[in-house]
């Protein structure tokens, strides 16, 4: 392995600038409008650099980019090591994108407000390392430090019942974390080596398991079912964040307790963790215990698509709602993640099937990034009209009094349905295109997904917008000229990638095949 | 590539574009939306007559006339993912009826939704539904189809929904998104399954296509858990799709519903153009549907042809028993649409794909005309929509009367009226289908339901003497519509009135294509059918002679005055004596007609069942996520609370000390230690940190042993 590493520290400059913009954000704290603007300044500049990488990547090229090693703690052989390929460049571009949604539906925030935009950008500082780093022991040190920020966000600046969520949310995500260390403490002391890209060919040439049931050298066991105890260990931790059924329950309360800010990091950019997870350590590393675990996997997929949009039909709060839509949307991605793991062997057809779904998981990881972030953009907007109230029987009528925020809102309420036209429908045709023919029983099952999806939107429709114009919001304000010009490049993206697709595929597409074909000889 | 063939997508491109500009406009621009919405389709029927005329010069150069033009879309893998569109004689007919009925539609409605505040955005979503719907004609993908088939259910459910202050319109709109999502979704699947057995979407792609015959044979070829062979499940499944949308039965409970949204948008959408979009897709994937391995080289109807014709005939006969007990002068026509669109289906079926889009066709312009004239009748009497109320119009209204009963000829199949060549050929095929006969005879009782219906509805509406109640009827509308009530006072005074040209001048041209269009497609000259199915075409009116023809049409016929006899027998021999009156078929059998008034209580049942069991669910999957799953959440939470205080209790002076002197280089600005010192941050960092050090602490251990 002789990587070619960049120039330039583009990906360490990346991940530096927003912790240098939450020093300044919180030196400029007494000044509520500086420190506003200053994060404002430092995210739309690190959307700048993620333009700059995006406009600069080869999307034909194998294996990473912009890749930086530097020798870090030698006695432990761990190297500093960063890079991107198309699925980082995509969380990357997705994180860049988010967090100025998050920073523009915090602007009315007016306490401590230094500190809160400091710890925002910390967040993305996190989310930026965990989305680029190829070493697990920084990695992990990313995954684990993003915690820290989004638990005082959600806590000090959430809802009433926001201490008991932040603590649910930090000790579920915490016991997943620990399962994973252990796992790959295990690994380590086995194989001397932490490097994602080794393990993963390790694990191709099946030396990775027989290595560690040698070392553990646990007699009580089969190896078959120590490899199953290390993989659960690591599922464990990702299963949490993203999260897959029944690890979910922490889930709505946080989001619903969180303040929107957060709630759209927390959805459009840290659920992608787990997702990342999945695609980056799990899949190329435990492949092989993935398919032991298969019909048990894809039924709790199943379950997370389809019972996640059922619990989220008998919400009455509309974050909680958006919260088990969350979980839905994802659980596609989760689908399609299994789904690529069934059949080794390179036939041909099989393999281009696996393709799609790969495609489809990272356009709908994007998607439902953008849309989701978008709609909790729109509830904050809500809330801060209607002095706090957001439940799904407190309005009615509404769209009379404010035209262009039904408008927009009904546009992303769409985009989230997966309405071909806008962003969400093409990663859901190509999951489901990919996971059909590997799978025919989960996809015609998750499609029950879909319709339940539809109901409950189009209940929000019929409820908060629609019906006699409930006079207590008569004179609800309409969308501010700002919040007009702040929205337009989220929704037009909407658009851009609904009609043009490409836009995305054609940066991530060669990632998906290197993956997929990984897979096929493992 | 002749030019027209390569800018086909202008067609669709231009109304949506139109909607998009009319979306940014501001709500006065009434006058620009309006004419940006008509502008953009007069110019796309321009377009659409150049095709035709294109087709036909290819046809009559003896020239394929199936041309298509795919273009890359996106990249997956090693492959591209192609869409495209076709111009052939399916999609010119459908290109023209579309374009010329949509363009009479639009200019109506400048006229009925005068007084509408809400005006430029009526014209915005129009509009947006002409592209989705042109998108459908021309789609060479069933990708491009699908997409365009779901932007025409969002037109649908905007517009129903279109007076959203009236609860019981955003719920009809609901109702048919949901309800024609249902037959979507068996369609999203049946076309992830014909990709994956085909390799693409295209349906032709010089010999590549899926539905071209190689695609085909490999479908037939492959098993299927379920005992059928691919290209008979795929059919199926696409089939559902079709269900949906043209309300055929179980899934036609929609439609009468939608009769909530804006007369025009009944007569374009859910008449004339969107709901047949299904029967459309089964014409345009006839290929695929009629596949089948021929038995001993005898020719027989596939499977999943059958089954279209039994769900046509059964939503044929059915939905016209409902239509006679009806009482709403839409939802007359709303069963009867469900009703003829069962024909099609059935046509499609036992005929083939031109006796069914004959129908289609026919269809559109009698049945809009209908609409219309019932949008000029409830438009001329304050909004009323209860035939009870109405009575004596066709002396008020002379022209919309006219109008109206030349649809009501043609939609009963009197003969010679356009309904009369199309229906019939459809029970004629019917007739001699090699399957059964029950479908015939299920046509046959249809078309007896069909002339005793409308006649119920045109004596109750037009003859007799005037029941409209003095009183300023009920606001049904709501505030948006109120200035048009108060308008129709105005001039009016609570007399019924002509509606003024913008709206009579389309009536006038519609009924005379009502008229007339059959004879485009008769027996002795059967022009659209060898249009469609390129076929040699003479003129031989010794072909009324031949193969039943010329009984199965006096069987209709008298089919059709004898079911206009009773109608009158019923009503029209004595007037109605007023609006309390009961109907006189419902004084003969009260039980029937209740049960056929509650249109067969299927909306209770699905009540009762579906949609309590779905509720239920949710219910369930909430109380689980409540109380099991959260519950495990919080043992795990305890759990870890437990190590945590033992943890606490062997190092906290390490762990505590550690931590607080990271705080204090943090905090210089002395909000962060503040912050510390108010809660119990502390302890909760600390697992945080804990959880690291550990890490630290056990990688050190193990390197340097």
């Amino acid at each position: 392995m002789s990587p070619a590493t960049s120039p330039f520290p583009w990906i360490t400059t990346l991940t530096a600038l927003p912790l240098a913009g939450a020093l300044l954000s919180l030196a400029l704290g007494r000044n509520k409008a500086m420190a506003r603007w200053t994060a404002l300044a430092f995210s739309l500049l690190s959307l700048a650099l993620t333009l700059i990488l995006w406009h600069n990547f080869n999307s034909a090229a194998d294996g990473f980019q912009f890749q930086e090693i530097h020798t870090w703690i030698p006695s432990l052989n761990v190297d500093y090591r960063v890079g991107i390929d198309g699925l980082g460049l995509l969380m990357l571009l997705l994180t860049a994108v988010v967090v100025p949604i998050s920073i523009f539906a915090s602007w009315h925030i007016e306490q401590k407000v230094g500190l809160y935009f400091s710890l925002v950008l910390s967040l993305q500082a996190c989310l930026v390392g965990t989305f680029t780093a190829l070493n697990f022991f920084h990695w992990f040190i990313f995954w684990e430090l993003g915690l820290i920020p989004a638990f005082f966000l959600v806590k000090l600046w959430g809802g009433p019942g926001s201490a008991k969520a932040a603590m649910q949310f930090l000790v579920y995500t915490m016991v997943g974390s620990v399962a994973m260390l252990l796992s790959f403490l295990a690994i380590f002391l086995s194989t001397g080596t932490f490097d994602l890209t080794e393990l993963a060919t390790m694990a191709q040439n099946g030396t990775l398991m027989p290595a560690v049931v040698t070392r553990l050298n646990w007699h009580l066991l089969t190896p078959d079912h120590v490899a199953m105890i290390i993989f659960c260990g690591a599922l464990l931790g990702f299963a949490v964040k993203v999260p897959l059924f029944p690890f979910h329950t922490w889930l709505p309360s946080t989001y619903s307790e969180a303040p929107s800010g957060v709630t759209i990091l927390l959805t459009g950019a840290m659920s992608k963790m787990g997702l990342y997870g999945f695609l980056r350590i799990l899949l190329p590393i435990f492949s092989a215990e993935m398919r032991s675990a298969l019909t048990l996997l894809l039924w709790l997929a199943v379950a997370t698509i389809v019972l996640s949009a059922y619990t989220a039909m008998a919400q009455k709060d509309l974050k909680r709602i958006f919260a088990y839509s969350s979980i839905n949307h994802l659980g596609y991605c989760l689908l399609a993640i299994f789904a690529v793991v069934r059949f080794t062997g390179g036939d041909p057809l099989l393999t281009s099937q696996k393709f799609a779904a790969l495609d489809g998981a990272f356009l709908q990881m994007f998607n439902h990034g953008l849309t989701a972030a978008t709609l909790f953009w729109f509830v904050a907007m809500l809330e801060r009209r209607s002095g706090g109230l957001r439940g799904l029987n407190d309005f009615g009528g509404i769209r009379k009094a404010v035209p262009v925020f039904t408008g927009l809102m009904g546009i992303t309420l769409f985009s989230s349905l997966g309405l071909p036209g806008l962003n969400g429908f093409v990663g859901e045709f190509l999951i489901f295109k990919g996971v059909f023919p590997l799978t025919m029983w989960a996809a015609s099952l998750s499609i029950i997904g879909l319709l339940i999806t539809a109901l409950f939107i189009l209940s929000i429709l019929q409820r908060v917008f629609s019906g006699p114009l409930n006079e207590r919001w008569a004179h609800l304000p309409d969308l501010t000229l700002g919040e007009r010009l702040a929205l337009l490049p989220t929704i037009g993206l909407m658009f851009v990638l609904g009609l043009y697709p490409q836009l995305i595929l054609g940066v991530v597409n060669h990632t998906a095949i290197q993956m997929a074909l990984h897979l096929r000889t493992f | 590539m002749n030019w027209i063939v390569q800018n086909l997508w202008l067609i669709p491109a231009l109304p949506l574009l139109a909607s998009g500009i009319i979306a940014l406009t501001p709500r006065k621009g009434r006058a620009r939306g309006a004419a940006l919405a008509i502008g953009s389709m007069g110019i796309s029927f321009l377009l659409s007559v150049w095709a035709f005329a294109h087709v036909l010069a290819l046809r009559s150069s003896g020239e394929l006339t199936t041309q298509v033009f795919n273009f890359h879309w996106f990249q997956f893998g090693n492959e591209w993912l192609s869409l495209g569109w076709v111009l052939n004689p399916l999609t010119a007919v459908m290109l023209v009826m579309v374009t010329f009925v949509g363009l009479l539609i639009f200019i109506f409605s400048v006229g009925y939704m005068a007084h509408d505040e809400n005006f430029t955005r009526f014209f915005c979503f129009l509009a947006l539904f002409a592209g989705g719907m042109l998108g459908v004609v021309i789609s060479n993908s069933l990708l491009l189809l699908f997409m365009s088939w779901e932007i025409v259910g969002l037109t649908s459910y905007l517009l129903i929904s279109f007076w959203y202050h009236k609860p019981s319109a955003a719920a009809a709109g609901k109702k048919a998104f949901i309800t024609t999502r249902i037959g979507d979704l068996p369609f999203f699947l049946g076309m992830v399954w014909l990709y994956s057995q085909t390799g693409t979407l295209l349906f032709y792609n010089n010999g590549a296509g899926c539905l071209e015959p190689t695609a085909i044979t490999h479908m037939l070829s492959q098993a299927t858990p379920l005992g059928v062979c691919a290209a008979t499940a795929i059919a199926l499944l696409i089939f559902c799709g079709a269900v949906g949308k043209s309300g055929q039965v179980p899934l036609h409970v929609w439609l009468p519903d939608a009769m909530e949204g804006p007369t025009p948008v009944s007569a374009l959408i859910h008449a004339a153009t969107m709901v047949a979009a299904g029967v459309f897709l089964v014409a345009r994937v006839y290929p695929l549907m009629s596949a089948q391995h021929s038995i001993n080289g005898m020719l027989t109807t596939s499977a999943a042809l059958q089954v279209v014709t039994w769900v046509g005939a059964i939503t044929a006969f059915f939905a016209a028993t409902i239509a006679v007990a009806q009482w709403d002068i839409k939802r007359i026509l709303a069963y009867s649409t469900v009703s003829q669109l069962g024909y099609m289906m059935m046509g499609l079926g036992v005929g083939g794909v031109a006796v069914g889009i004959f129908h289609l066709i026919t269809h559109a312009f009698f049945k809009s005309l209908l609409f219309l004239g019932a949008g000029s009748v409830i438009h001329g009497c304050s909004d009323e929509q209860d035939i009870r109320r109405m009575g004596g119009l066709a002396k008020y209204m002379p022209v919309t009367f006219a109008a109206y009963a030349v649809g009501m000829l043609a939609l009963c199949g009197f003969p010679l009226f356009s309904g009369f060549w199309s229906k019939d050929e459809i029970l004629h095929a019917a007739s001699t289908w090699n399957v059964s006969h029950v479908p015939y005879f299920l046509g046959a009782a249809g078309a007896l339901l069909t002339a005793f219906y409308m006649s119920r509805q045109v004596i109750y509406v037009f003859f007799g003497t005037l029941r409209l109640a003095p009183a300023a009827p009920q606001d049904t509308h709501g505030a948006s519509h109120a200035p048009a009530q108060a308008d129709a006072h105005h001039h009016g005074s609570g007399a019924p009135h002509e509606s003024p040209a913008v709206m009579t001048v389309p009536l006038v041209l519609l009924s005379i294509f009502a008229g007339l269009l059959g004879f485009a497609g008769t027996a002795a000259w059967p022009w659209f059918q060898s249009f469609l199915e390129n076929a040699p075409l003479k003129l031989d009116f010794g072909a009324f002679t031949h193969g039943g023809i010329l009984p199965v049409m006096l069987t209709s016929s008298v089919i059709v005055l004898f079911g206009l006899g009773l109608g009158w027998w019923f009503y029209g021999r004595r007037p109605i004596e007023g609006a309390e009156a009961p109907d006189n078929l419902g004084r003969l059998a009260p039980a029937a007609f209740n049960f056929l008034g509650h249109a067969a209580f299927v909306d209770a049942l699905y009540g009762a069942t579906f949609i309590r069991f779905n509720t239920l669910l949710s219910k369930i999957s909430d109380w689980f996520d409540r109380w099991i799953w959260n519950g495990a959440v919080k043992t795990v939470t305890q759990t870890v609370f437990g190590f945590a205080h033992l943890d606490n209790f062997i190092d906290t002076h390490v762990v505590n000390s550690g931590f607080d002197e990271g705080c204090e280089g943090l905090s210089s600005g002395g909000r962060l230690l503040a912050l510390l010192q108010a809660g119990r941050i502390q302890g909760y960092l600390k697992i945080i940190a804990g959880a690291l050090v550990v890490f630290t602490v056990l990688l050190l251990w193990k390197a340097s042993i």
